[in-house]
């Protein structure tokens, strides 16, 4: 009789039973959270009335601009996800010495070092990435939309699941305990047999299809949506570094689709790829998972790259120095970051040759680097330079970007990299790269174009703090990392011994950290207060900061058509040059074809989320009629040959007209 | 004058639509092109882990050409026959489209099971994807070639209701032009496969 109870739990279920709760209390501090808050949203929209509006303006919308908006939602709160990561992690390291043990268990430890590296890269930086250019690239390019919208809001719903399904291991099972990449032979059933990996594969695996979606369609869009007279060299430098990553994303972001999909098969399948032992390779593994992961780097870096363009120039009052060597520092970037891979792991033996190839290529993708960042140096010299927040974000990620950028060129030589591999000196490195290369391009990026999204500025004092708090915080956290690293203390370390003397340092560390956090609240608070007292920060020229691209040729907030009349352009800086001469406008309106809303992205998105889940727990019923069902939504999506509806020319004059009036009211 | 006006407006949203169009389709190649990416992947992956054996059968013991070549020529001729659908979907041919479409996919069809039928005999005998390294490269890298192929066989299936419903009309063209697209490209992947895996198998290159 239990036989067969447990035979029909076992079809229903599959793995999945009582076990798989949290055992421990700061797990079940965590699992609770992750409950709360979405209780918590449903209360609040309940009690305001707010599920229609949910759903009407959001959840079925195909506008880039609210969808950036939600990119940028995520992201902000996984940012408090990694970073609460963060503060256990750095609490362990403090405390967890000679004879104690600090507050984790090992294996805690390692789930939350990999699950912050994992919710950092891939849905902090890349959402904060794809949020921002979905605000900001179709209005630079003059363009009223996407080239697909359909597939942009199902490239952000797979983005938005893979978020839910990484924080559903919170609290069914666990999440992987191998780091961010997880190598096997850890990764490998037989080493971790619990679903914490199968958790890692297939939440990666649904916002990877979903960014390679969304790079189809901000490619085509570069190249085929730009409005009349914008050539490739009257591009904005942000189009152009969006570009080059977007072509990387659609190069680089298959080979991670087929590794993931390769080390599924080898622990559910029982296939052979990665396997120690029945003809597997787990090296292929490492070479497949960089052959993804190094371009990734520079996926993220580049749009950085692009916005600092913009904000130099903007705040330097002069046009970009040497757009030309601009592009074509993007271009050589594009190429060889597929050609340094290996330095990832130059201690696996491929030999002298190989690594001092790799090395060698690693040194040279360090120029074009550093000719853009001496090219925004000499648009800042002689230029009249405002020191607004997103200008001390720049500068701040000049200093930061630069150390970490010469230890990195230092960890290219090969017999030095043999000391540092997998030391905290190489922690150090990435976190200077990412932190204060992207992130800080994000923030200044935010601080930026707020205005032109919300129609007002964030709060300039409270931006400030949050700048000085986070660049305080950042040196005092990462620069002790890079001393221990040369002590020879190892990533991912739960617990040392006392006579090292390394916990000062730790302790330091965990100082810094701690700042950043701070800085954190007070953008938090922030953007409460700018909302709470955005009367008094409204933009009513659309034109806050004296801008130079089309953007700022709009009202702010952006209408949800774009342009009300198609601008032509003539030159770089189109929007600068139009300012200077006194431009008659005598275009006229025309009808405009608008996507019309959609619930099928956000369900097919929510099947492929049930499918992943389902896998997860090999519950295969439940996968097979949600792989069903997203077949079934594509045939209902293509039957509709009417997805747009249309905008009369009367009416566009109108609502402009009244956009207008509010600009110089 | 208004009639010109008029005529305007219609040249007009005669070039949006084809603009329309060729984003799609231009949209549809960069696709294309990162499948392909996928399968240079799983190519590598082939590669490198095609002599480890592990004791199991090698690419010699388990390959019968002859059964391979039949594949290829039910796949080749379908690529063929899909060219024939596409050109008969320009010139407006209803019938005829639907005809070279029932021929693509039947032969499609026997392309698959051929396929699939050759996967059961070699887990039959013992030598599925669990033996080796070897065996899962080859099971992964011809299996996701066949799930393309399923998957371009239920796209056919959903067309040729289309077609049927709707008549030839632009949109359904277009995607005509996409199907076409993916079926030759499929072609092309297996060209290499069957290079690859089959032909360097069974010489024992």
């Amino acid at each position: 009789m239990l036989h067969v109870l447990d035979l029909m739990a076992s079809f229903w279920l599959g793995q999945l039973n009582l076990k798989a709760l949290p055992p421990n209390p700061i797990q079940w501090f965590g699992a609770s959270l992750i409950i709360l808050v979405p209780i918590m949203a449903a209360v609040l929209l309940t009690v305001t009335k707010r599920w229609r509006w949910l759903y009407r303006e959001w959840i079925t919308t195909q506008d880039p601009k609210k969808i950036g908006v939600m990119y940028i939602l995520v992201a902000f709160g996984m940012l408090l996800r990694g970073g609460a990561d963060v503060a256990l992690i750095k609490t362990q390291q403090a405390l967890s010495v000679g004879a104690s043990n600090g507050i984790l268990s090992a294996s805690h430890f390692q789930q939350i070092v990999t699950a912050h590296g994992t919710i950092m890269i891939f849905f902090v930086a890349m959402g904060l990435m794809f949020g921002i250019i979905n605000l900001i690239l179709p209005l630079q390019i003059g363009s009223r939309d996407v080239a697909f919208p359909f597939l942009n809001a199902t490239s952000f719903w797979l983005f938005f699941f893979g978020m839910v399904l990484v924080n559903v291991s919170l609290v069914l099972g666990d999440f992987a305990a191998t780091g961010w990449l997880a190598y096997p032979p850890l990764s490998e059933l037989r080493y971790s047999p619990s679903v914490g990996v199968d958790y890692w594969i297939w939440s990666l695996q649904i916002a990877g299809v979903g960014s390679l979606l969304a790079a189809i369609n901000f490619i085509v869009t570069i190249l085929k949506m730009r409005v009349k007279g914008m050539n490739f060299m009257k591009m904005p430098m942000f189009v152009w570094s969006v570009l080059g990553s977007m072509l990387l994303v659609a190069f680089a972001f298959p080979i991670l689709t087929a590794t993931l999909t390769l080390l599924a098969l080898d622990r559910t399948l029982g296939m052979h790829f990665f396997t120690s032992g029945a003809g597997g390779n787990m090296m292929m593994y490492v070479n497949l998972i960089w052959a993804w992961g190094h371009p990734e780097v520079y996926i993220l870096i580049l749009p950085a790259f692009g916005v600092f363009s913009e904000v130099v120039a903007t705040f330097s009052k002069k046009r970009l120095f040497g757009y030309t060597s601009m592009v074509w520092a993007i271009g050589a970037i594009v190429l060889l970051s597929f050609i340094v891979w290996l330095h990832h792991f130059f201690t696996m033996g491929a030999g002298s040759d190989v690594n001092a190839f790799f090395g060698i290529m690693t040194m040279v993708i360090a120029i074009p680097t550093g000719v853009k960042l001496f090219n925004w140096l000499f648009t800042m010299y002689r230029g009249r330079i405002k020191l607004d927040s997103p200008m001390l974000w720049f500068i701040g990620f000049v200093v930061i970007f630069t150390i970490g950028g010469m230890a990195g060129v230092l960890m290219a030589v090969p017999p030095i990299d043999f000391q540092l591999h997998n030391s905290l000196f190489l922690v150090a490195h990435f976190h200077m790269m990412i932190v204060g290369g992207v992130v800080f391009a994000d923030f200044a990026a935010i601080t930026y174009w707020f205005p032109k999204i919300f129609g007002f500025k964030l709060n300039e004092t409270l931006g400030r703090w949050a700048f000085w708090l986070w660049l305080v915080g950042f040196l005092t956290s990462f620069i002790p990392l890079y001393i221990l690293g040369f002590m020879g203390a190892t990533r991912r370390l739960d617990h040392y011994s006392a006579s090292l003397g390394w916990q000062q340092l730790f302790i330091v560390s965990g100082i810094g950290a701690a700042l950043i956090g701070a800085g954190v609240g007070v953008q938090l608070l922030q953007f409460a207060y700018s909302i709470y007292k955005r009367k008094d920060n409204l933009d009513k020229t659309g034109d806050p900061w004296d801008g130079r691209s089309l953007e700022w040729s709009l009202p702010s907030p952006v209408p949800f058509y774009n342009f009300a009349r198609l601008p032509e352009v003539t030159s770089r800086d189109a929007f600068w040059e139009a300012k200077k001469i006194h431009f008659k406008d005598n275009r006229k309106y025309e009808d405009i074809e608008i996507p019309k809303n959609t619930p099928l992205a956000f369900l097919i998105a929510l099947m492929a989320f049930l499918f992943a889940f389902s896998v997860v727990w090999h519950i295969w019923w439940v996968a097979t009629m949600a792989l069903l069902a997203i077949i079934v939504g594509l045939i209902i999506r293509s039957m509709d040959e009417q997805t747009d509806y249309v905008l009369a020319a009367q009416e566009v004059e109108k609502l402009d007209k009244s956009h207008l009036k509010g600009a110089r009211a | 004058m208004s009639e010109a006006v008029s005529e305007l407006k219609v040249t007009n949203k005669l070039i949006a639509k084809y603009d329309k169009d060729t984003k799609t389709i231009f949209g549809f190649w960069v696709y294309l092109m990162t499948d392909c990416v996928l399968f240079a992947s799983l190519f590598a992956v082939f590669a490198v882990l095609r002599h480890n054996t592990y004791g199991g059968p090698t690419a010699q013991g388990l390959f019968n050409l002859n059964y391979v070549m039949i594949e290829t020529m039910a796949l080749l001729t379908s690529s063929f026959t899909a060219g024939l659908a596409l050109l008969s979907a320009q010139r407006k041919r209803v019938k005829h489209t639907l005809f070279w479409f029932g021929v693509t996919f039947t032969l499609g069809l026997t392309f698959l099971i051929l396929e699939l039928s050759e996967f059961s005999r070699f887990v039959a005998q013992g030598d599925s994807w669990r033996r080796s390294g070897f065996l899962s490269s080859y099971f992964t890298l011809v299996g996701t070639h066949g799930l393309h192929i399923a998957i371009g066989l239920l796209w056919m299936l959903i067309m040729m209701a289309f077609i049927l419903k709707r008549g030839l009309n632009d949109t359904t063209l277009k995607r005509i032009r996409m199907l076409s697209l993916f079926w030759h490209f499929l072609d092309v992947v297996w060209i290499f496969i069957f290079t690859i895996v089959y032909l360097f198998g069974v010489l024992g290159v």
